[in-house]
C-alpha cells in the first residue's frame, strides 16, 4: 500500500515542482522519489499482505514485480534528461507527474485481490500512456498514435470490463480467492457458460495490453509515433504489469481451469511468437522493430503464462526484467543515435562502434540479450520459459518458440552488422555523465544476471 | 581444481589483454598460452588411466533449478583440452609477423574462444555445456566478422545463423531431457544416462542432437556455411575453427547421442552414418577440384570430419578410439597446413595453385613442414594421420564392409588433392609470384616444428594416447543399455 499512497503524493508533488522557476529540480527530485518508493515497496517483505479492504493482496513475488516496475521507470526517467532536447514545448513537470501516477495503475495490477482493482490499475496506466504517447503535440504521427491507442485501448477496456461483469455473474464475487473456490468445487464441463465468455473477454482486454497477437495491431504505429523516450517507457512497464496481471488471474483463480484456456492461450502463443518475429524481419527502421520484439517477447511470456507450473512465476519475473532491462538500453542508444543522425533507420548505426565503442558494446549486449544469447540474462530468461513448456510437455510449442528466436537472431543482428561492419561517418555522440552511468548500470545488470540469474530468483 | 585454472586461465587473461595496449597485446596473450598449456601438461601428466573424472570441481550455480557449475577432465575429454591447450599458443604465435588493427581485441578474442572451448569440452553440466557451446561463437563471429576478407560479413552472418539454428535444436533436447529427471530435477549429464526413454521419444531427440552437431562439424548436407567461411575468416579463426571448433561436434555425438539416445542411434544410425559417408565423398572430390588452397584444406577438412563422425555412429572401441585420436591428429595437421597457406600467401599474395609452382627451390624448410603436414593429413604410415584414419575405417568396416569400403576411398582420394596441391604449389617451374619468396622465420618455425614433431609422436607411439582414452571408452560403450 506505501508504494501506492507515496507515488500518488509524489506525483502531485512533482505537478507543483513544476511552477518553481529552475526546472533543473525536476529530474533528480522524480528519481529521488522513485528510489524511496523502490525502498518503501519492500517494507513488507515476507508478509503477505492484504490492504484496502481486503482488495490489494501482495507477497514477495508481487513485490519483487512491483520492484522491476519501478526499477524499469527509474532507468527510463534517467534516461530523459529533463527533456531538454525537446524545447519548449516540453512540459517536464507533467511528463514525470503522469509517469508516477502511471506506476500507481502498475502496481496495482500487479497485486490486486479484486478485480475491480485490476479494472482501475489498467485505466490508470492506459490512459497516462494514452497521454504519454500523445505528447509531441506538434508531431502528427504522435496524434496519430495517440488517437489510435486510446479508440483501441478503449474498446479493450471495455471488453475487460464486460468480462468481469460476466464473470461475477457466473460466480457471484469480484475477488481472485473466491472466484478459485467457486471454480474449484464444480469439475471444468459443469461450469457456468458465463463464466468462459467471461473469462475470454477478460483475456482479450489483457492481451490487448500486453500486445499479443491477433491484439496487437496497435503497437507498431503506436511505438513508432511516441516519442522514444515514452515508447521505452511502456514497452517495459506496461508489459511487465501485465503479465502481472494475467498470472496472478490465471494462477489465481483459473487454474483449475487449466484444460479449458489452455487450447485458446496456446494458440494465441503461437501466433504471437509468429506475428512478432516474421514481421520484425522485414522492417527497415530500427524503432519498428523493437515495436515487433516488444510482441514477440510477448510471446516467450506466454509461453510461461500457458504452461503454468509451478516456476511459471519466476520464469515470468525473471523474463520481464531481463527484457526490461535490455529494451532500456536499446532504446538508450537509440535516443542518442537517433538525435544525432535524424533518421530510426538500420541506416543510422552504420559504422557507430568507429567513433562510440561503448554505445557500440551497450548495443550489442542489449540485442544479444534479446536475441537469447548465452553469457546475457535474456538466454536465462529464455531458458527458464523453455524449461516450463517442457514441464507442461507441450514441446511443439517449445519448437515453435526456437524457431521463433532463430528468426529473432536475424534481425537483432541486423544493427549489430550496421554498427560494427559497415562503413558510416557517425560522429563521437557526446553522452552526459549520468546517462552513462544508466547504460553501464543496466548493461552490467544484463550481464550479471545472465551469468548468477538466481540473484533474483532465490528472492521468489 | 585443475580444470577450474583451466577454464579460468584464458578468461582473465583475456579480460587483461583487452585493457593492454595494442603492441604489447600478443606478448602478453602468447604468455598467458603458455601458462595454459603448462597447467594442462601437468593434467596430462597427472592423469589416471581410468574411466573416472578427474581433477572435477561442482559449485551450485542456480540452485533453484538445479544446475551446477561443474566440470572435469576424463579420458573422452582429456585429448581435446590438450589439443586445445596446445594449439592456442601456437595460433598465437602464428600471427606476429602480421599487424592487425585493434591488436588488444583480437587477442582478447581469442583466448576468451580458449576459455569457452574448454569449457564446452569440460562441463559435466548440460546447459553449462550448452552455455559454453553457444558462448564459443561469439569470440570467433567477431574474429572473422572484423578481420575476414571481402564477403565476411554476409558469410558469417550466414555462419553464425546456421550454427545457433542448429544449436537451438540442441537446447529443446536438453530442456526436455532436463525435465524427464526425477525429483527436484538435474542437469547433470551423467543423470540424463539413466533416463531410459520411449524409442519414439530417442528418436526425436536423436535428431535434435544431430542436426546441432551435423552443422558444427559439419556433415553433409549441412556443411554449405563452412568453405565460404574458412576462406573468408582470418587464418587465426579458421584454425580455431576447424582444428579446435568443429571438434565440438564430434565430441556432442560421443557425450551425447551414444549413450542418450542409444535405441535412437540403433534406428537411426544407418541414416546418419551414410549421411556422413556421402559426406567424406562429396568432400573429397570437390576438394580435388579446388585451385584456392584454403578451400581446399576446408573441404578436406569437410571430408575428414565425416570419416570421424563414421567412426562414432559406428559405435564400437575402433571407431571410438579412430575418432579420439583422430580428432587431436586432425587439428594438429589442419592448423599447420592453414599456417603454411598463410605464409605462402602473406609472400606472395596468392593461394591460386595455378600461379604457384617451385617454391621449394627458395625455401627448403617450407617444404619440409608443408610435407610432413601435408603426409600427415594424407594419412601415411608413422604419421599421426594414419592412426587415426586406419582405427576409424575398421570401425567403419566392423559395422558394415560396404560402407567401410566406400570410406576407404577418401584415402586415395585424400592423396590425390593433397599430393596435387602440394606438387603445383612446391615443385615445378617457378612462377612470376613465386620468384623472390623467402624462407621461414624464426617464429614461423617455432611454430611448425612442434606441430610436426607432434605428427611423428602421434604417428611413432600412439599408445601414449590411446592408453589413457581406452579405459573411458570402454566404460561409454558398456553403460550403453538398449
Amino acid at each position: 500500500m506505501l508504494p501506492i499512497v507515496l507515488l500518488s503524493v509524489f506525483g502531485i508533488v512533482v505537478l507543483f515542482l513544476g511552477f518553481s522557476k529552475s526546472k533543473n529540480i525536476l529530474l533528480p527530485a522524480t528519481l529521488l522519489f522513485l528510489l524511496v518508493t523502490l525502498i518503501a515497496n519492500f517494507v513488507d517483505w515476507n508478509h503477505q499482505y492484504l490492504y484496502f479492504n481486503d482488495m490489494l493482496w501482495g507477497n514477495n513475488a508481487s513485490m519483487v514485480f512491483s520492484g522491476i516496475v519501478l526499477l524499469s521507470a527509474f532507468f527510463v526517467v534517467a534516461l530523459t534528461r529533463g527533456f531538454e532536447q525537446e524545447g519548449e514545448a516540453a512540459q517536464p513537470a507533467e511528463y514525470y507527474g503522469i509517469m508516477l501516477f502511471s506506476l500507481v495503475g502498475a502496481i496495482m495490477m500487479i497485486s490486486y485481490e479484486n478485480l475491480i482493482i485490476l479494472f482501475v490499475g489498467v485505466e490508470i496506466l492506459s490512459v497516462s500512456i494514452y497521454i504519454l504517447t500523445g505528447s509531441d503535440k506538434r508531431n502528427l504521427r504522435s496524434n496519430e498514435a495517440a488517437l489510435k491507442y486510446f479508440l483501441m485501448g478503449a474498446f479493450a477496456t471495455g471488453i475487460m470490463l464486460f468480462g468481469m461483469a460476466l464473470m461475477y455473474g457466473a460466480t457471484g464475487s469480484f475477488v481472485i480467492s473466491d472466484i478459485s473456490e467457486i471454480i474449484g468445487t464444480r469439475a471444468w464441463n459443469e461450469q457456468s457458460q458465463l463464466l468462459y465468455a467471461g473469462l475470454l473477454m477478460l483475456l482479450v482486454g489483457l492481451l490487448f495490453k500486453v500486445s499479443a497477437a491477433p491484439f496487437h495491431f496497435w503497437t507498431p504505429d503506436v511505438y513508432d509515433g511516441a516519442p522514444t523516450i515514452f515508447t521505452a517507457y511502456m514497452s517495459t512497464i506496461v508489459k511487465t504489469a501485465g503479465f502481472a496481471a494475467l498470472y496472478r488471474l490465471l494462477a489465481g483463480s483459473l487454474a483449475s481451469l487449466q484444460d479449458y484456456w489452455f487450447a485458446t492461450l496456446a494458440t494465441i502463443t503461437v501466433l504471437t511468437l509468429l506475428a512478432g518475429n516474421v514481421t520484425a524481419v522485414y522492417q527497415t527502421s530500427f524503432k519498428r522493430m523493437l515495436a515487433y520484439s516488444s510482441i514477440s517477447h510477448a510471446g516467450y511470456l506466454l509461453i510461461a503464462l500457458t504452461s503454468l507450473t509451478a516456476k511459471s512465476q519466476s520464469s515470468i519475473l525473471f523474463y520481464s526484467l531481463a527484457y526490461s532491462l535490455s529494451t532500456v538500453s536499446a532504446f538508450g542508444v537509440l535516443i542518442l543515435v537517433s538525435q544525432q543522425q535524424a533518421s530510426n533507420n538500420y541506416d543510422a548505426f552504420n559504422g557507430l562502434a568507429k567513433k562510440n565503442p561503448f554505445l557500440a558494446f551497450v548495443l550489442a549486449v542489449s540485442m544479444l540479450s534479446l536475441a537469447g544469447i548465452p553469457l546475457t540474462a535474456g538466454f536465462m530468461g529464455k531458458l527458464f520459459v523453455f524449461t516450463d513448456a517442457a514441464q507442461k510437455g507441450t514441446i511443439w510449442l517449445l519448437v515453435v518458440a526456437i524457431l521463433a528466436s532463430a528468426i529473432g537472431i536475424y534481425y537483432y543482428f541486423r544493427v549489430l552488422i550496421a554498427a560494427y561492419f559497415k562503413e558510416g561517418d557517425l560522429a563521437t555522440i557526446r553522452i552526459a555523465p549520468f546517462y552513462k552511468v544508466v547504460l553501464i548500470i543496466v548493461t552490467t545488470l544484463t550481464i550479471v544476471l545472465g551469468l548468477f540469474p538466481d540473484l533474483v530468483l532465490q528472492l521468489v | 581444481m585443475l580444470t577450474l585454472l583451466l577454464l579460468i586461465i584464458p578468461l582473465l587473461a583475456g579480460g587483461l589483454v583487452l585493457v593492454t595496449k595494442n603492441n604489447s597485446a600478443k606478448q602478453i596473450a602468447l604468455l598467458a598460452a603458455l601458462i595454459e598449456l603448462a597447467t594442462a601438461c601437468v593434467a596430462f601428466v597427472q592423469f589416471k588411466a581410468n574411466a573416472s573424472t578427474q581433477f572435477g570441481f561442482s559449485y551450485a550455480w542456480i540452485p533453484s533449478a538445479g544446475i551446477t557449475f561443474s566440470a572435469g577432465i576424463d579420458g573422452i575429454n582429456l585429448l581435446l583440452v590438450m589439443l586445445t591447450a596446445f594449439l592456442v599458443p601456437l595460433i598465437i604465435l602464428s600471427t606476429f609477423r602480421q599487424l592487425y588493427k585493434n591488436a588488444s581485441v583480437f587477442y582478447a578474442l581469442i583466448l576468451f574462444m580458449q576459455g569457452a572451448l574448454i569449457g564446452v569440452f569440460t562441463a559435466t553440466d548440460a546447459f553449462l555445456f550448452y552455455f559454453f557451446f553457444e558462448a564459443a561463437l561469439i569470440p570467433v563471429y567477431f574474429l572473422a566478422a572484423i578481420w575476414g576478407g571481402e564477403n565476411r560479413v554476409k558469410v558469417t552472418f550466414k555462419f553464425f545463423i546456421y550454427t545457433i539454428f542448429g544449436s537451438l535444436f540442441m537446447l529443446v533436447a536438453l530442456v526436455y531431457l532436463y525435465s524427464q529427471t526425477p525429483g527436484t530435477h538435474t542437469a547433470q549429464i551423467t543423470a540424463f544416462y539413466q533416463l531410459g526413454l520411449g524409442s519414439y521419444t530417442q528418436g526425436l531427440i536423436f535428431w535434435a542432437f544431430f542436426i546441432a552437431f551435423a552443422i558444427k562439424m559439419p556433415l553433409f548436407p549441412f556443411h554449405t556455411w563452412q568453405p565460404d567461411t574458412y576462406t573468408e575468416s582470418p587464418t587465426p579463426a579458421t584454425m580455431l575453427l576447424s582444428g579446435i571448433m568443429l571438434k565440438m561436434g564430434v565430441y556432442g555425438l560421443i557425450r551425447f547421442i551414444l549413450p542418450i539416445v542409444p535405441i535412437g542411434l540403433q534406428t537411426w544410425g544407418n541414416a546418419a552414418i551414410v549421411l556422413s559417408v556421402i559426406g567424406i565423398i562429396y568432400g573429397s572430390i570437390i576438394a580435388v577440384q579446388q585451385r584456392d588452397m584454403k578451400r581446399l584444406v576446408a573441404y578436406s577438412s569437410f571430408a575428414h570430419v565425416g570419416l570421424m563422425a563414421a567412426g562414432v555412429f559406428s559405435k564400437n572401441i575402433n571407431g571410438l578410439q579412430g575418432a579420439l585420436i583422430q580428432m587431436l591428429a586432425h587439428g594438429i595437421n589442419v592448423v599447420g597446413l592453414f599456417f603454411v597457406i598463410e605464409i605462402i600467401f602473406s609472400r606472395t599474395k596468392t593461394r591460386n595453385i595455378e600461379q604457384l609452382g617451385g617454391i621449394t627451390q627458395r625455401a627448403p624448410y617450407l617444404t619440409v613442414y608443408f610435407m610432413i603436414l601435408m603426409l600427415g593429413s594424407v594419412a601415411l604410415p608413422l604419421t599421426n594421420g594414419f592412426v587415426g584414419e586406419f582405427l576409424l575405417l575398421s570401425g567403419v568396416y566392423d559395422y558394415n564392409k560396404w560402407l567401410g569400403a566406400v570410406a576407404g576411398i577418401t584415402i586415395i582420394l585424400g592423396a590425390v588433392y593433397m599430393l596435387r596441391m602440394f606438387q603445383r604449389a612446391m615443385f615445378g617451374s617457378k612462377s612470376s609470384f613465386t620468384e623472390h619468396i623467402s624462407d621461414l622465420s624464426f617464429s614461423e618455425k617455432m611454430v611448425l616444428f612442434p606441430l610436426a614433431f607432434m605428427v611423428f609422436w602421434i604417428g611413432l607411439y600412439p599408445n601414449s594416447f590411446l592408453a589413457l582414452t581406452q579405459p573411458a571408452v570402454l566404460n561409454l560403450l558398456n553403460s550403453i543399455h538398449y
